[in-house]
């Protein structure tokens, strides 16, 4: 601090310069920010601002009205979109989680064989093009029914349990990341110390190691929610005829027109989202 | 206090692949002692430690609680425990939890933990700390938390892995009189892991000096201190001079010893040897005078030596001599005197008598 104030002293000049520079530096960092959340974050804006419009076309404001969000209410065929999105969400995210938790547990605590192999096979549903993995888990359903049908006579459809079952396939491997990144933080010696005292692996387990990593199994589920709600290209090509989810249903009506009602349910979802996601972080912030 | 052993070590091996960690390790370690393993990183000390609390099983050998083999009980059903190196108190219970859980896994009565929480909360003088959380507390305080955490069990014997290790050295100090006075008071067998030797001192009733997963000496401080009974202990602990060379003659208790270049010594044994062994002696710098006069009775041990270097240490003079053709001998002289005067301590090039009496020096073997 001393020496800075002796050194402007002795030469303006050059401090001057050096604050001008830092002007230009700023204003330029500004705009530059500011341009960046406006490309971000203005088709959002609108999105929302047209969700209120009374312009049935929802393409003025022409004044501003709540009908849209009733609308919705009444639409059947949206909010029984809506009840089977969030079916599939809460299912697969329940059982991904479960199922993660263990992966992420085992990769991190035992060498097995296959162990590498398994590790590298894991992360290739998060980084597959979604089109390829929607196509294979259809051409597995397809593969399945067909055995089935042999053997018992009975023959299945695309439904909502295929949905499920295909959200819980990528689901797994989001999950395994972020549990397995709490496990990495996470202590060894408080397990020795737990055993020392008396306690078995399970009360081990249950009293010492899972409140710990717990923030990152939220995490993980509430990412998994997440990618789940709004999942568009594997839910289109593993769900049946009738049955229809929400980003489906969404797509099929702003084909027909767009009404601000689309505008509404896009900006309910988004609203849900934001809040898990603002959820989430909050939640593993606060370990520690 | 009860009489016998409290841990019995025998020919106990460690395996880690290749190499053997715990090397045929015979120890016992009696009831109500403060007892500490003594070593360099990798000496064994830890591992054999993780044995007693049964992280670790042997693959070698018999350990024995209370006269019991434990060898492969798991650590939830050994009544010992832990005092970890970096305390591993759980960040999410408060420091009552963490103190309870032992009495808790115990199926303790609830009125009896409370009780027994407060108790061993007030005898590490953290009472009125329960309702914080570890990170709350400094690292003086989280240590007392890990001891009362262990001791509120009452264990058979408790475990201490390099407990004061992350303290800064005054709060070490502190510390250390306090697990003293606490072992006294509680009567509980320690078994003390460091691998600072004045921590050993201060604290332990023995001490086994470890050394590549071998214990070379095991006795009390003096012993250790005075009698070290190879090379290897008598430079672990403290410091100390040593000369190479061969047993010329023998004498009742002590040998002549030759460097080969001239130089012979006198000094004391400390187990049987026979001329011609190879043989260091050892003399501790505190334990050789320097003197400007010639002693007038001349002791067995006596060199006529050049002042090399001096450094002023406050309490002492540490010279450093040469002695015979280069090879540096280290005195310790104590500031008895106060003065600033110049003359009145010791110049480089200044030339000296360097004399010890016999009984100051030990033959060693290597």
């Amino acid at each position: 601090m001393i020496e800075a104030s002796s050194q402007s002293q002795a030469r303006p000049a050059t401090a001057t310069r050096a604050a001008a520079r830092t002007n230009w530096r700023t204003v330029l960092l500004g705009v530059h920010s500011a341009l960046m959340y406006v490309f971000l974050y203005a088709p959002i804006v609108i999105l929302v601002l047209f969700s209120f419009t009374t312009d049935s076309f929802g393409a003025r404001l022409t004044g501003f009205t709540f009908s849209w969000y009733t609308k919705l209410l009444q639409d059947e065929r949206l909010m029984g979109a809506a009840w089977n999105t969030l079916t599939v969400a809460l299912v697969s995210t329940i059982i991904s989680t479960i199922i993660g938790t263990l992966t992420a547990l085992a990769m991190e605590r035992y060498r097995f064989r296959g162990r590498t192999g398994m590790d590298a096979l894991l992360y290739l549903p998060i980084v597959i093009p979604e089109i390829v993995m929607a196509l294979a888990l259809l051409a597995f359903f397809a593969f399945m029914f067909g055995i089935i049908q042999n053997i018992t006579g009975s023959q299945l459809k695309m439904s909502l349990t295929t949905v499920i079952i295909s959200h819980i396939a990528f689901s797994i491997s989001f999950v395994v990341v972020v549990v397995r990144a709490s496990l990495k933080g996470f202590d060894r010696r408080l397990e020795e110390a737990a055993r020392d005292l008396g306690a078995n692996e399970w009360q081990t387990f249950w009293r010492i190691t899972f409140p710990l990593i717990l923030p990152g199994i939220i995490g993980g589920a509430l990412l998994a929610f997440t990618i789940s709600l709004d999942d568009f290209i594997i839910s289109f090509f593993t769900t049946g005829p009738g049955t229809s989810l929400l980003p489906i249903e969404v797509y099929a009506q702003v084909k027909r027109a767009v009404t601000p009602k689309i505008n509404a349910i896009s900006t309910v979802m988004l609203v849900i989202s934001m809040t898990l996601v603002a959820l989430s972080q909050f939640v593993q912030r606060q370990r520690r | 206090m009860k009489d016998g052993y409290a841990i019995e070590m025998r020919d106990v091996v460690k395996r880690f692949g290749e190499v053997n960690a715990v090397d045929h390790v015979t120890m016992e370690i009696r009831n109500g002692e403060f007892f500490s393993m003594l070593g360099p990183s990798g000496c064994g000390k830890t591992t054999s430690l993780r044995m007693i609390a049964g992280f670790e099983y042997p693959t070698a050998g018999e350990i024995l609680l209370n006269g019991t083999p434990i060898g492969t009980t798991p650590p939830f059903q050994r009544n010992v425990n832990t005092v970890f190196q970096s305390y591993a108190l759980f960040p999410h219970m408060s420091v009552a939890e963490n103190v309870a859980f032992g009495l808790e896994m115990k199926k303790v009565p609830r009125a009896d933990i409370t009780r027994r929480v407060d108790e061993a909360l007030d005898m590490v003088r953290l009472s009125g700390y329960g309702e914080r959380r570890p990170r709350q507390l400094s690292g003086g305080q989280q240590q007392r938390v890990a001891l009362a955490r262990a001791l509120v069990n009452r264990p058979d014997v408790l475990l201490l892995d390099e407990p004061l290790g992350a303290l800064d050295l005054k709060l070490r100090k502190e510390m250390q009189i306090e697990l003293k006075r606490l072992q006294e008071r509680v009567g509980i067998t320690f078994i003390f892991v460091t691998h600072d030797q004045e921590e050993a001192l201060t604290m332990s009733d023995r001490i086994a000096v470890m050394s590549e997963g071998k214990a070379l000496q095991i006795g009390t401080p003096t012993e250790i201190y005075e009698r070290p009974n190879c090379r290897f202990v008598a430079d672990f602990i403290g410091e100390s001079n040593f000369i190479r060379g061969r047993v010329s003659d023998l004498s009742a208790g002590s040998a002549t010893i030759s460097d080969g270049a001239g130089l012979t010594l006198r000094g004391q044994l400390v187990q049987p040897l026979t001329v011609g062994d190879e043989v260091y002696v050892s003399v501790r710098p505190e334990k050789a005078r320097l003197s400007v006069q010639r002693p007038a009775d001349p002791p067995a041990n006596m060199f006529q030596v050049t002042v090399d270097r001096v450094s002023y240490i406050g309490s002492d003079t540490r010279i450093m001599v040469q002695l015979g053709q280069d090879r540096l001998f280290s005195v310790w002289e104590q500031n008895t005197r106060s003065t600033v005067d110049r003359d009145a301590y010791w110049q480089r090039g200044e030339q000296g008598y360097l004399w010890w009496p016999v009984e100051n020096a030990l033959v060693l073997k290597d």
